[in-house]
């Protein structure tokens, strides 16, 4: 029953908003919409807590403590955008930057792409997970693009192909995975590419297929994850596309494409017995971490810094992952929920300082302390906590992952906090001036929408501080699920 | 040691399947690309019907009828009507000329076979000795899509190398589970359609269809 609200109402919602989406209020109606999504999301979770791992729709539906966590995640910042895309597109529209048919295909795509992201994150079978995740692309294809200039149509180009011969990757990895499965489990109904059922037998699945399914699944997965070199398509999706999708790109796709990674290196860590997928992660993760800490340096326009920046923290949370075991995999989590958290937060403060100034760029951006004391708050609190300084929960997180990865892999440390030491640097020395420089600009016609800032750094710092027993409970039963090492 | 007669001719489809792949690769009309890919479709129905008929698997004659459906009718007509209405009928020179462009084809396919023989030796269906042209088809898709530079050739190659992909999946597993192929065709169309809207935005923006355009988000603006 929660499942299918969950699920329904956010499809339900898209199709209501395509319909009266010219509407004053679809505003309104998209937030009602993703709040009952969200309340959805606590009820499943509450039922999970209470009643363990559930099967469901003759177990196409497989939910575990690791994927409802994601699910809850998922759907606050769904909410939270929501909240902040009111006012956000309200200027927009008077600013004259989108017509009202394009804020229908808007808000109707936004409830779709909701409604995706769940499906694949709740999805037990390996080729439903693809095909949702195939379709949280093309229902953003066309939001990359809202503003037609020439520079979000590149962007949505490279955004469609890149992903598109990405996730046709992942399709053949997910063949070769049914293909090793079908001997086992065989081909009669669907029981081969079901997570679970694939789980329970994955000691037998053949390893010289599973190695190179994985290479398949990785690559193409981690297309959308991110991860270098394939991460082009990334910084000019962000910046060119209106800020909530940013701020929902950033914060969840990223968490939902890499949820599909791990998905798969538990099924072929158990097949090949060997720590070689955790190798191909930690491989991965580090260049993300290197390049994307280099590229910072270069940046002129503000999103696609803050872009670069989602970049390094995937790269921190699949080598994280790639180490595997418990305090490294509860470490990737714990991370994975304050980046996305903080992001969107970013992200968010981000949206109403460059429609303040009528400009992305970082030199256009100036004194927003003093235009605006909560945004500029906003944004100097969100670096701060992104940047990993104390007390936020960014820092608990990197502290566990580096102390992890002296232990295990002492060789990756330094390179980790070199790293971290440039992105740190870059980051800190643009955003300082854009807080608290000179300006001339003047207020915006609408209140910003601030409480889903602060909340999100009020929920960052109190992860810093104290993780709730239950939810660290959570965490330990997800990380071990996950396993490695 | 003679095949049986099915087997024989499922090989000769894998082989042209194949082929077809070579062609689209020199292809710079689009409106021949656009065939090709349709005639590609109907190979791979032809194949997956074949296969239905030797294996008795109910599910890949729907599989046949989604391929002839799809891949053989309404995206080409749909690609057909988009090149018509947005008056793009010849690709730009690729950015390799004919010749490099079939000796690349040429290692790709060798590459192929070598990267498929593990699976095929661990194949039990009577056509795994073409998972190898599977690969191949949709290696030189891929390089297809690099080597073009007009937006509708490189759908073109995308799609070519979702037939491939259905043409591993047929050859190495006899066919995905159903719920999955409704899925992976329900996707194809709506990217079709999305793709429809936007090569009208770009078309609106720049007034041609060339990728060269896109070119401006560098790193260094």
């Amino acid at each position: 029953m929660e499942f299918i609200a969950l699920i329904g109402l956010p499809l339900v919602g898209a199709l209501i908003l395509a319909v009266i989406g010219e509407n004053r209020r679809a505003p309104e109606i998209n937030v009602a919409f993703s709040l009952t999504t969200f309340l959805a999301a606590c009820a499943l979770t509450a039922r999970v807590i209470a009643e363990g791992n559930l099967l469901l729709i003759h177990k196409q539906i497989f939910i575990d403590a690791f994927n409802v966590f994601l699910v809850t995640l998922t759907a606050f910042v769904g909410l939270t955008t929501s909240l902040f895309s009111r006012p956000y597109m309200r200027v927009e529209s008077e600013h004259r930057r989108i017509r009202p048919a394009q804020l229908r295909l808007y808000h109707s795509m936004y409830q779709l792409f909701m409604a995706t992201m769940l499906i694949a994150l709740t999805s037990n079978n390996m080729g439903l997970m693809w095909v949702a995740m195939e379709a949280a692309t093309l229902s953003t294809v066309l939001l990359v693009t809202l503003y037609r200039t020439p520079a979000s149509l590149e962007a949505g180009w490279k955004y469609f192909v890149l992903c598109g011969v990405g996730i046709a990757q992942a399709l053949f990895g997910t063949i070769l995975l049914y293909f090793a499965a079908e001997k086992i489990l065989g081909a009669e109904g669907v029981s081969a590419l079901l997570w679970t059922d694939l789980n329970s037998v994955k000691t037998q699945l053949e390893p010289a297929v599973l190695g190179l399914a994985f290479v398949f699944l990785l690559v193409g997965y981690g297309t959308k994850v991110g991860l270098a070199p394939l991460h082009n398509w990334l910084p000019d999706a962000h910046a060119e596309g209106p800020t909530p999708i940013s701020a929902v790109l950033s914060g969840l796709l990223l968490n939902v494409a890499l949820y599909a990674v791990i998905r798969c290196k538990v099924l072929v860590e158990g097949s090949l017995q060997s720590d070689l997928p955790g190798r191909m992660l930690m491989g991965f993760g580090l260049l993300s971490v290197v390049l994307a800490a280099l590229f910072l340096w270069r940046q002129k326009d503000i999103k696609r810094l803050f872009a670069y920046s989602s970049i390094e923290h995937m790269g921190i949370m699949t080598f994280a992952f790639g180490m595997g075991g418990q305090v490294a995999n509860f470490a990737a989590l714990l991370h994975m929920t304050v980046h996305s958290l903080t992001k969107s937060a970013i992200f968010f403060a981000v949206g109403h300082a460059a429609q303040k100034a009528g400009s992305q760029l970082m030199d256009d951006i100036r004194g927003l302390i003093t235009l605006s004391p909560t945004v500029g708050w906003g944004l100097l609190l969100g670096t701060v906590a992104i940047l990993g300084i104390p007390p936020f929960g960014v820092f608990a997180s990197e502290f566990l992952i580096l102390t992890t990865a002296m232990r295990e892999q002492p060789w990756a440390t330094p390179i980790l906090l070199f790293a971290l030491g440039i992105a740190f640097a870059a980051i800190f020395g643009r955003v300082q001036p854009m807080v608290f420089g000179e300006t001339t600009a003047k207020r915006l016609p609408h209140p910003p929408a601030l409480i889903p800032v602060f909340t999100h750094l009020a929920l960052v710092l109190m992860l810093g501080v104290f993780i709730p027993p239950s939810l660290a409970e959570w965490y330990r039963t997800a990380a071990q699920l996950i396993g490695g090492q | 040691m003679s095949l049986p007669l099915d087997l024989q001719i499922l090989n000769s489809l894998a082989a042209l399947l194949l082929l077809v792949s070579f062609a689209m690769l020199s292809q710079r009309r689009i409106v021949t690309l656009v065939n090709l890919l349709a005639f590609q479709g109907a190979l791979l129905c032809a194949a997956t019907l074949l296969l239905a008929w030797r294996t008795g698997a109910n599910h890949l004659y729907v599989s046949a009828g989604l391929t002839l459906a799809l891949k053989v009718i309404v995206l080409p007509w749909l690609l057909h009507r988009l090149i018509r209405r947005l008056d793009v009928y010849w690709d730009t020179e690729p950015l390799l000329n004919v010749a490099g462009t079939m000796l690349i084809g040429l290692l790709i396919v060798v590459f192929s076979f070598g990267l498929a023989q593990p699976i095929s030796e661990l194949a039990s269906t009577a056509t795994r000795s073409s998972i190898g042209i599977a690969v191949a088809v949709v290696l030189l898709a891929f390089f297809t899509m690099i080597t073009r530079r007009k937006a509708t050739s490189q759908v073109v190659g995308f799609l070519s190398m979702e037939n491939g992909l259905f043409f591993g999946a047929m050859s190495a597993t006899y066919g995905m589970p159903m719920i999955v192929e409704f899925g992976v065709a329900l996707d194809v169309l709506v990217a079709m359609l999305v793709l429809g809207v936007f090569f009208f935005q770009i078309r609106e923006q720049f007034d041609s269809l060339d990728l060269q355009h896109l070119e401006a988000l560098k790193e260094d603006r």
